[in-house]
């Protein structure tokens, strides 16, 4: 036991994680079971405009892919499990679920964030688009076509993201070179090392000059 | 994730309130840092105060310096003309932070606020007295590789994390804050403290108090600057050490310098002593090493972070030589 303590550092995930989150899981269950009925408080004056007491569910409005949505959220829900879970889109990935490996980047309001670091009733009102709204009906978008082309993933896990950060890469302006697209690219972290393809292929779009 | 509630202020009293009233809220602005925590049990607030529509997300031209709000984004403050014209340095620790889809999440306050990424602290099932008061410090005798190198105490040896407040430490920006009792100022070297007794306090702000903006005043140091962050991989790491460095040179001569160091102190740790010994010399490298020599004075390391007493004073003897050579 004694050298599975400390873990390394707070920005890899600990191999004990998993037996640690079921545990915390089967107290929450535990707390859900004492919990009385969600308490509803009307907004005080001027504080809000919703109050959410726990485990009340909240509505929320979201333009997701164009697609408008009318939804009821637990406060906790991130805007990653929200996708995955409540909307089906399952093409944004949960990697780590802690900010550090990009494959769960979306674009609110055109800018690229980690859905997972998010909380979906924070976003009430933006318009989000996910992998599965890149493409105009069949048509790949043109960083998709790039991403085959040159090999840009081997198991595919991380490429959703790789995908849309690489879009939002050259729309900031910061496709410039091959270093630049690296230091701007290095919130997504592929574990098949694709790296070199996935630089080629923002490289080739970027010259390219398509509309992204 | 605990459950908790969610209100959303529209008005900045309206959010100090229902925070100076609740010891159990919390305010959150980009969550990056506290939906983090919250994750992993660190952090447990009962009550979130979405500040995200108070309207603090200004860049401007205040008298005679800038004042950014504490809701602008560090992308879009790294980004702005206007920092990047009068505070550079600024710009450039903000580029050196997290990644491009964080910056895009994370605030200005939010930034200041995050806390330590020790790893007694974030493991709920170790000791940490920032976390659990009483509960000791599993870093002072165990893996103590990221750890202070000054102002720490017996009980806590955590460095803070933030490469944004290196910068505004040696820029002698100010916080502007929004309380309970209403505004204050104060200098940004008296936001953050030192752990001694109470290491669960990063910070001199009250309960309930609000941070509206932060100002950065005009300097001469807007061409001779480098921020070097020194980490374990290229990019989207945390700093093991970092140099905020600044000088302002006539002809060859410095005229002013500032310096401070990340990753070495609960807080950002200006180098007063330093910059003085650099006022008057030319900007060589043996100034350079005598500035890194003063800096150093009075560091003490830890079993695993001995490394960092060579770390540190080359870094400050690179960022200087990059400062000086910047065109
Ligand atoms: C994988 C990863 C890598 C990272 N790498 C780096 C790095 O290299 N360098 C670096 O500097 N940072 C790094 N960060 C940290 C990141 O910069 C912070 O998480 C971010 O700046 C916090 O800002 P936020 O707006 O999201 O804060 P939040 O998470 O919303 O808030 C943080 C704290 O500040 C309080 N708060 C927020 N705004 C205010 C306000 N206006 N007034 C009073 N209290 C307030 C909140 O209550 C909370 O306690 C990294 C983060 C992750 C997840
Ligand atoms: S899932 Fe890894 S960054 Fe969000
Ligand atoms: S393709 Fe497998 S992780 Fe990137």
């Amino acid at each position: 036991m004694e050298n599975e303590k400390p873990q390394p550092a707070p920005d890899c995930p600990g191999h004990n994680e998993a037996r640690r989150t079921f545990l915390k899981q089967s107290s929450l269950l535990t707390a859900l079971a004492l919990a009385p009925g969600a308490v509803v408080r009307a907004a005080a004056a001027e504080l809000d405009e919703k109050v959410a007491a726990a485990f009340e569910q909240v509505p929320l409005k979201l333009d997701v892919n164009g697609v408008k949505h009318k939804l009821s959220v637990e406060p906790r829900t991130t805007l990653l499990d929200l996708l995955r879970e409540q909307l089906h889109l399952t093409g944004t990935k949960k990697g780590c679920d802690y900010g550090q490996c990009g494959a769960c980047t979306v674009h609110v309001d055109g800018k690229r964030v980690n859905s997972c670091l998010t909380l979906a009733v924070m976003q009430d009102g933006r318009k989000i688009t996910t992998i599965e709204g890149l493409a105009n009906g069949d048509k790949l978008h043109p960083m998709q076509e790039a991403f085959i082309k040159h090999d840009g993933f081997q198991c595919g896990y991380c490429t959703p993201g790789q995908i849309m950060s690489a879009v939002a890469c050259i729309r900031e302006g910061h496709a410039n070179s091959e270093g630049e697209i690296k230091e701007y690219m290095s919130g997504n972290i592929c574990r098949c090392g694709a790296y070199p393809n996935i630089v080629a292929a923002i490289q080739e779009v970027r010259s390219g000059g398509q509309k992204v | 994730m605990n459950p908790f509630q969610y209100v959303r202020a529209t008005k900045a009293r309206a959010a100090i309130d229902a925070r100076a009233a609740d010891a159990n809220a919390q305010f959150i602005a980009g969550g990056t840092n506290l939906l983090d925590l919250m994750k992993r049990g660190v952090m447990t607030p009962q009550r979130l105060i979405d500040i995200n529509r108070l309207p603090f997300d200004r860049i401007e031209r205040q008298g005679t310096g800038l004042r950014i709000g504490a809701l602008a984004l560090n992308s879009t403050t790294a980004e702005d003309r206007q920092v990047l014209e009068r505070a550079p340095l600024l710009a450039q620790a903000l580029n050196a932070g997290a990644s491009a889809q964080l910056r895009n999440m994370a605030t200005v306050g939010g930034n200041m606020l995050q806390r330590t990424r020790c790893p007694y602290f974030y493991d709920t099932a170790l000791p940490c007295n920032k976390r659990e008061p009483g509960s000791g410090c599993g870093a002072l005798e165990g893996i103590n590789r990221m750890h202070a190198l000054f102002g720490f105490s017996d009980k806590c040896i955590a460095v803070h994390p933030s490469d944004m407040s290196v910068a505004l430490a040696a820029l002698d920006a100010t916080v502007l804050v929004s309380g309970p009792k209403g505004e204050r100022r104060l200098a940004f070297g008296d936001l953050h403290r030192l752990p001694g007794d109470t290491p669960e306090r990063d910070t001199n702000l009250e309960p309930g108090e609000l941070i509206t903006a932060v100002e950065v005043p005009d300097s001469a140091f807007t061409r001779h600057v480098h921020y070097l962050k020194v980490r374990e991989r290229a990019s989207y790491a945390f700093a093991l050490v970092s140099v905020a460095a600044a000088l302002s040179l006539d002809g060859t001569t410095i005229k002013d310098a500032r310096l401070a160091l990340g990753g070495v102190a609960h807080k950002p740790w200006r180098l007063l002593d330093a910059e003085k010994s650099l006022i008057g010399k030319p900007a060589t490298e043996a100034a350079f090493q005598e500035a890194a020599r003063v800096a150093m004075q009075g560091a003490k390391a830890f079993k695993h972070n001995q490394y960092k007493l060579k770390l540190a004073p080359n870094a400050i003897v690179q960022a200087l030589k990059n400062a000086a050579s910047a065109a």
